[in-house]
């Protein structure tokens, strides 16, 4: 299968701190990928590292056969790449529908019209709804984001991360932060998403991480500690080490 | 919550600024601040007449800043220098080369949004108190320049000449032209912020992280709204000098930055038309006050205090956010 995502040695340091050590590993076109790992483990910092918030120290990011290592962020963005965060990072003092306007128009020559109609085409108009819709987000179009319960921000991020056209999906834990049910509803737009998209998640919810994906990466103090199918994962002893202790599986 | 002027608040309420829609409400107003405008010159002696071409072209000046301000939640304080930078080209253009005027106006312009795009070039990758006092260094440059290069700017003494086209040397005619102009200004500026592009400043404003996730180059978008509010502080300037006759470094210097910044504040930032009320509040205090007494400053300066306590923003932005706490 086409690597579409290829980290080759990636290094992160911040001062004395290595938060991504020489990770390596590749997504392929379609994958559905899991990064897990306990608390510092480095999962956000290789997400910010893949997305350009931060620049790689040492190593190689490629996307789609190109050396993206140097890219800013935007021009990430411009080649598909879209994510969410793991903190809702949205325009609070907008609607939500300037929202998702802001987001459709991210990699359209439509945002440089300096004296156009700020309504969006038929097209784009049909596309935000559908996005709206997927994300139970119908009728709150005109609502101040800041006005949203946590779970429907939460909900918008998916949203405006669908809008944006993304070859590729990053999910910075979707479901932090909210009730049982709001974890379903995500759970349930993430199972809706086109099949041949790209997604790669953080997730703490081992339970909705792991069904959701085909392949998951163990992170551990930086490093990658182990690369296995989901079933292999649950039972697999340096997992269990990291996450339980190696005390407490003895005991 | 500090309230310098590198955070000045948004003021269109609680909202921040936003889309305004033309309702029939806002249309009949529109239209009566038109029609009274329209009748200055028939109801005001020729003194007024002057004050109220001051007010509109000062409110073009605040206007210019207010879609920095509060649109983009950059607060410049170098545009005074770019006002008078247009306001130098075209009285110029216009007496020491003996150009006609309204070419000199149309260099005067030019010049004044260069001097913005080398401004935006310097300024952009910074932001709050970095951003202001950027820009007023860059201010104080050009002032120095004005003040300096005497063979061209004649130093302190400025230049004087008259660069006003004799179909309008009366006040009503003046005032007339200026009001035709300032009104297909406004609307041009109240389309730039209402339309895609303006969103992404309002965007920009609220979170540039997202903005760039997003896929926007955001120092490409602040280069280029820096450019755009420096070209309509170029108009302004230009349509200055065939007000004023005549210039000086204090038309490029610190107190007309200010002074128009403190216009958009007055009025409402991010609320754009709030500029002619806030131009007209301070302008008036500064022609009346001051006829009746010397401490005018003084004056000035309790009204700012007064207006950032019990209405940070602003005059119409406070009218807004009654208006909406009346109907919801």
């Amino acid at each position: 299968m086409t690597k579409q995502l290829i980290l080759d040695n990636v290094t992160v340091q911040f001062g004395g701190l290595k938060a991504v050590d020489g990770v390596s590993t590749a997504i392929a076109m379609g994958e559905r990928r899991a990064i897990i790992g306990p608390n510092g483990a480095g999962k956000t910092t290789l997400f910010n590292a893949i997305t350009g918030v931060v620049m790689a120290t040492a190593g190689k990011v490629v996307f789609e056969g190109e050396d993206v290592t140097r890219s800013p962020v935007h021009a990430r963005a411009a080649k598909g790449m879209s994510r969410t965060f793991q903190i809702t990072n949205l325009f609070p003092n907008l609607s939500v529908r300037d929202n998702m306007r802001l987001a459709i128009r991210g990699l359209s020559r439509a945002k440089f019209s300096l004296l156009g109609r700020p309504e969006l085409t038929a097209a784009d108009d049909a596309e935000v709804e559908r996005a709206l819709g997927l994300s139970r987000l119908v009728g709150r179009s005109d609502t101040l984001v800041k006005e949203l319960s946590y779970g429907e921000q939460r909900q918008l991020e998916m949203a405006m991360a669908l809008v944006a056209r993304p070859r590729i999906l990053l999910l910075d834990e979707p479901a932090a932060g909210l009730s049982p049910a709001e974890r379903v509803i995500v759970a349930d737009i993430i199972r809706s998403l086109p099949r041949d998209l790209t997604m790669i998640i953080i997730e703490h919810d081992m339970d909705l991480a792991l069904g959701l994906v085909d392949w998951v990466t163990v992170l551990n103090n930086g490093h990658l500690l182990v690369e296995a199918a989901p079933a292999d994962i649950r039972g697999n002893k340096a997992v269990q080490d990291v996450y339980l202790g190696k005390a407490r599986r003895h005991a | 919550m500090s309230r310098d002027l590198a955070s000045v608040p948004a003021g269109a309420g609680p909202t921040g600024p936003s889309a305004v829609a033309l309702t029939p409400a806002r249309i009949i107003a529109i239209a009566i601040a038109g029609l009274a405008l329209v009748c200055v010159p028939y109801l005001l002696p020729n003194y007024y007449v002057s004050i109220a071409t001051q007010v509109l072209i000062f409110a073009v000046l605040a206007m210019s800043i207010d879609i920095l301000a509060g649109y983009t939640g950059r607060t410049p304080l170098g545009h005074g220098a770019i006002f008078g930078t247009a306001t130098y080209v075209t009285i110029y253009w216009s007496t020491t080369l003996g150009g006609s005027p309204w070419t000199g106006m149309l260099i005067g312009v030019a010049a004044a949004t260069t001097v913005a795009a080398i401004f935006a070039l310097l300024a952009i990758r910074t932001s709050g108190v970095y951003f202001l006092l950027l820009t007023l260094a860059l201010g104080m440059i050009v002032w120095g320049v004005c003040l300096r290069w005497t063979s061209v700017t004649g130093g302190e003494n400025g230049i004087r000449g008259s660069v006003r086209p004799m179909f309008i040397a009366t006040h009503s005619a003046f005032y007339y032209l200026v009001l035709a102009a300032v009104a297909a200004i406004t609307f041009v500026m109240w389309r730039f912020v209402n339309s895609p592009f303006g969103l992404t400043l309002r965007g920009i404003k609220d979170s540039e992280s997202r903005m760039r996730s997003l896929g926007y180059n955001v120092p490409l978008h602040l280069f280029i709204a820096f450019t755009v509010s420096g070209f309509f502080a170029g108009i302004a300037g230009a349509i200055y000098a065939m007000f004023n006759s005549f210039v000086s470094p204090s038309t490029v210097a610190l107190t007309q930055s200010v002074a128009g910044l403190l216009m958009a504040i007055t009025g409402g930032i991010g609320t754009l038309f709030g500029s002619f009320v806030g131009a007209a509040a301070i302008i008036s205090l500064e022609n009346f006050v001051s006829s009746y007494t010397e401490r005018w400053l003084s004056i000035l300066g309790l009204m700012f205090v007064l207006i950032m306590v019990f209405a940070p923003e602003g005059i119409v932005g406070r009218i807004r956010m009654i208006l909406a706490r009346s109907k919801g």
